[in-house]
């Protein structure tokens, strides 16, 4: 099977393409990219005139919910939405019911993974047995049975000997330690970022010191062990400038950022509206400028969505009491194009490298993350002329809790292909 | 001029023209209270609840009393807490409140928010009877009518707000109030207790008690609660007491003709001294009677939004 996609607008930072050009498939693999590549017989051609085509786009942080809370999310949902949203990959979190702190659990994932037949799913692993923060899970088990990074998110690690032994044994695998930065002490029972707008509105703050001591423990850990660490959802102005200069001494830190991080903060909060209340809290203004800053200058190296689905009727709790997190796999994308790109913040190649190369390296997906000759036939069609509207009830995922209502976006994911097969089209409904 | 709203949520969003007219229809209703009929029929035939998600005796006893004065039917749903957990249940309980017709929902809750989330999910008005670290609309309007009776003016007055002003609904309605009002408001207590963001408010801040007083016309003490101890915020209620609690001693920094005013209920011995609280300057009590004045006021405004405020009776 051989598929030629002729005159898109190929963004490819992996192998410095950035303008229009053809692209074959064959075989589930990229066979070639090239200024014009001429038809051949018994090709299947596709008309991409106007598109943005990018290696297929890699959420690194998503949780499916599955095993334990298939009410909010299934792997079939959520990799749905993921596909619908120009995801062909997706990382998908531990903090499932039980718990994915073991082979059994990790296989069982990446078997719904396939029986659901869409997103590539690659779990990661807990660092702790039932991300307890006690005893290290069994790594290497779930290492063997497709695991690619340890993660105890959503449960931080208080222990700062549980986590350097954590990296020191991750090392062994290279593989990314990822941590949800949060000092549980400092973080107390607060249910928005401290600042102004939670003395106004009356709810108990959590400063982003709670973040940034973790991220500094992280960091000196990280220089200690050299082992390969990645800061989840970061959120502030000072993790990011720790981040900064762990990079600038060579020391083996990553980090990622979710798109409401960057378009939303603790300012936009209205009528208790629990869609706006997620961990990291939304920021200061001066903790979203830098984080701007931060994309722009390179020292970001991934957006993730956190998509973390939330049944409505919790959602209903008052804020104090309500859940933590929001919806992303569907939304990013086009809040990306139009509150990063459109705004000239970072450009399409820059925009690839965050949401496809970087996670593709972090995550050691060798054939991903590329669009260079011989890599999966992952693919993202996007076109960015169409302006949309979020609404809830179009939602793939079986959650609905998202604060982007009714906004609206421009870009709109119109295809996206993994192995060279389709597992979501909709070239000619948009067209 | 009417009230033109039809909920009371926060001091935050009413306008010193607004406030103005609830403290002078309260002035005019405090007289009412003296009489030896002391009921009046402007809310014959309303429906009053209040929903307790949280215990009360003063304010609850204050809404029930101000709402029984206009002839209102009082219904009092003290929910705890506990079995309060699920919004949805608070939700679900109002909508069916709501079915029973009532013209207001009088709403304590121990989470900030909750009035302003009912208000969305009802047609009758909602009050804001304290909502967690929110806001208590009410007891900052009956302290501004306190204030008032005695001094006859709030602008250009030095108010000291002292105590645990972090986690204070009282501290942040009163702070919204009188500075649209007029009044130099300054907050004083522990730095654990008084955040920095509170700069935001057109207000001073100290962590001196004798600044804070100094020459002040007024002093607004706030509860301490004990367990805030083992939280950290302050080692011992013996050293909060010295260093913020008020006693005759402190008190002579204030003006001569200072009001020494606390929402209750007083902890005596922790934020303020026994002398203090039943001494000379002391209007504690006199804030309770203005209590149910304001807050007949207010129900008759929200309740009966073409009256007139010119209230002659009989």
């Amino acid at each position: 099977m051989t598929i030629l996609f002729r005159g898109a607008h190929i963004v490819d930072p992996g192998s410095n393409w950035d303008g229009l050009g053809d692209l074959l498939v064959e075989n589930g693999r990229i066979a070639e990219v090239r200024k014009s590549l001429p038809p051949e017989k018994g090709w299947e051609i596709i008309d991409a005139a106007g598109l943005i085509l990018t290696p297929g786009l890699i959420d690194m942080h998503v949780h499916l919910r599955e095993p334990g809370r298939e009410d909010e999310e299934t792997i079939e949902s959520g990799c749905r939405s993921a596909v619908v949203g120009g995801f062909s990959s997706v990382a998908c979190m531990p903090n499932t019911d039980p718990v994915n702190d073991s082979e059994t659990v990790t296989r069982f994932i990446l078997e719904k993974a396939r029986a659901a037949g869409t997103a590539n799913v690659y779990p990661v692993g807990a660092i702790s047995k039932g991300s307890r923060g006690e005893q290290l899970a069994e790594i290497g088990e779930m290492v063997k049975a497709g695991a690619r990074a340890i993660s105890d998110d959503g449960h931080p690690i208080m222990n700062a000997q549980l986590m350097r032994r954590a990296m020191e044994y991750a090392s062994m695998f290279d593989i990314a330690v990822i941590d949800h930065c949060e000092d549980t002490y400092l973080a107390a029972a607060g249910s928005m970022n401290e600042g102004r707008a939670s003395v106004r509105l009356g709810l108990s703050g959590m400063h982003s010191c709670a973040e940034d001591v973790q991220v500094a423990r992280d960091v000196i850990l990280a220089e200690v062990t050299g082992a390969r660490v990645h800061i989840a959802h970061l959120s502030s102005a000072r993790s990011l400038s720790m981040v900064s200069r762990a990079k600038e001494k060579s020391a083996p830190v990553t980090c990622e950022v979710t798109p409401h991080h960057l378009i939303l903060t603790d300012e936009d909060i209205v009528d208790y509206d629990t869609n706006f209340k997620m961990y990291p809290p939304l920021r200061s203004r001066a903790d979203r400028k830098a984080l701007l800053a931060g994309l722009a200058d390179g020292t970001i190296d991934a957006i993730a969505s956190d998509h973390a689905p939330h049944n409505a009727d919790e959602k209903m709790l008052d804020f104090q009491n309500a859940p933590f997190g929001i919806l992303g796999l569907e939304t990013t994308l086009p809040l990306a194009v139009t509150h990063l790109v459109r705004k000239k913040v970072i450009d399409w190649s820059r925009l690839v490298e965050l949401l496809s190369r970087n996670p593709a390296r972090i995550l050691k997906l060798e054939s991903k993350g590329s669009l260079k000759t011989g890599s999966d036939a992952d693919i993202t069609l996007i076109d960015p002329r169409i302006s949309w509207t979020i609404e809830r009830p179009k939602l793939r995922s079986r959650s609905r809790n998202t604060p982007f209502e009714g906004w609206k976006v421009y870009g709109r994911c119109v295809g996206t292909m993994v192995g060279g097969r389709w597992v979501f089209q909709e070239l000619n409904v948009a067209r | 001029m009417p009230l033109n709203r039809r909920h009371l949520l926060g001091i935050e969003d009413l306008d010193p023209v607004e406030i103005e007219l609830i403290l002078k229809t309260g002035e005019s209703f405090r007289e009412i209270s003296a009489r030896p009929i002391k009921k009046v029929p402007a809310l014959r035939g309303k429906t009053i609840i209040n929903l307790f998600f949280e215990p009360s005796t003063r304010t609850r006893s204050s809404f029930e009393i101000a709402a029984k004065r206009l002839s209102a039917d009082t219904v009092n749903f003290s929910h705890s807490s506990s079995s309060a957990l699920k919004g949805e249940t608070i939700i679900d309980t109002v909508k069916n409140l709501q079915s029973m017709a009532p013209d207001a929902l009088v709403v304590r809750h121990p989470a900030s928010g909750i009035p302003l989330v009912l208000s969305k999910h009802v047609k009758c008005c909602v009050i804001n009877a304290g909502d967690g670290m929110h806001e208590h609309p009410t007891q900052a309007l009956l302290d501004m009518m306190t204030i008032r009776e005695h001094k006859q003016k709030l602008k250009g007055l030095k108010v000291a707000i002292i105590g645990d002003i972090r986690h204070s609904r009282v501290a942040r309605s009163n702070i919204y109030g009188l500075t649209k009002m007029g009044a130099k408001v300054w907050l004083c207590g522990p730095p654990t207790l008084l955040p920095r963001e509170f700069e935001q408010f057109d207000v001073r801040l100290t962590w001196d008690i004798r600044e804070a007083l100094e020459k002040a016309d007024v002093a607004i003490m706030l509860r301490i609660q004990l367990e805030r101890q083992g939280e950290n915020f302050f080692p011992s209620v013996k050293e909060y007491f010295d260093r913020f609690g008020l006693d005759r001693d402190k008190l002579r920094l204030a003006k001569p003709d200072v009001l020494v005013m606390h929402p209750g209920p007083i902890n005596r011995g922790v934020e303020i001294s026994s002398e203090v609280a039943d001494g000379e300057f002391s209007v504690i009590l006199e804030q309770v009677a203005n209590g149910i004045a304001v807050r007949m006021a207010l129900l008759y405004l929200l309740l009966l939004p073409g009256a007139s405020t010119q209230v002659v009776w009989d």
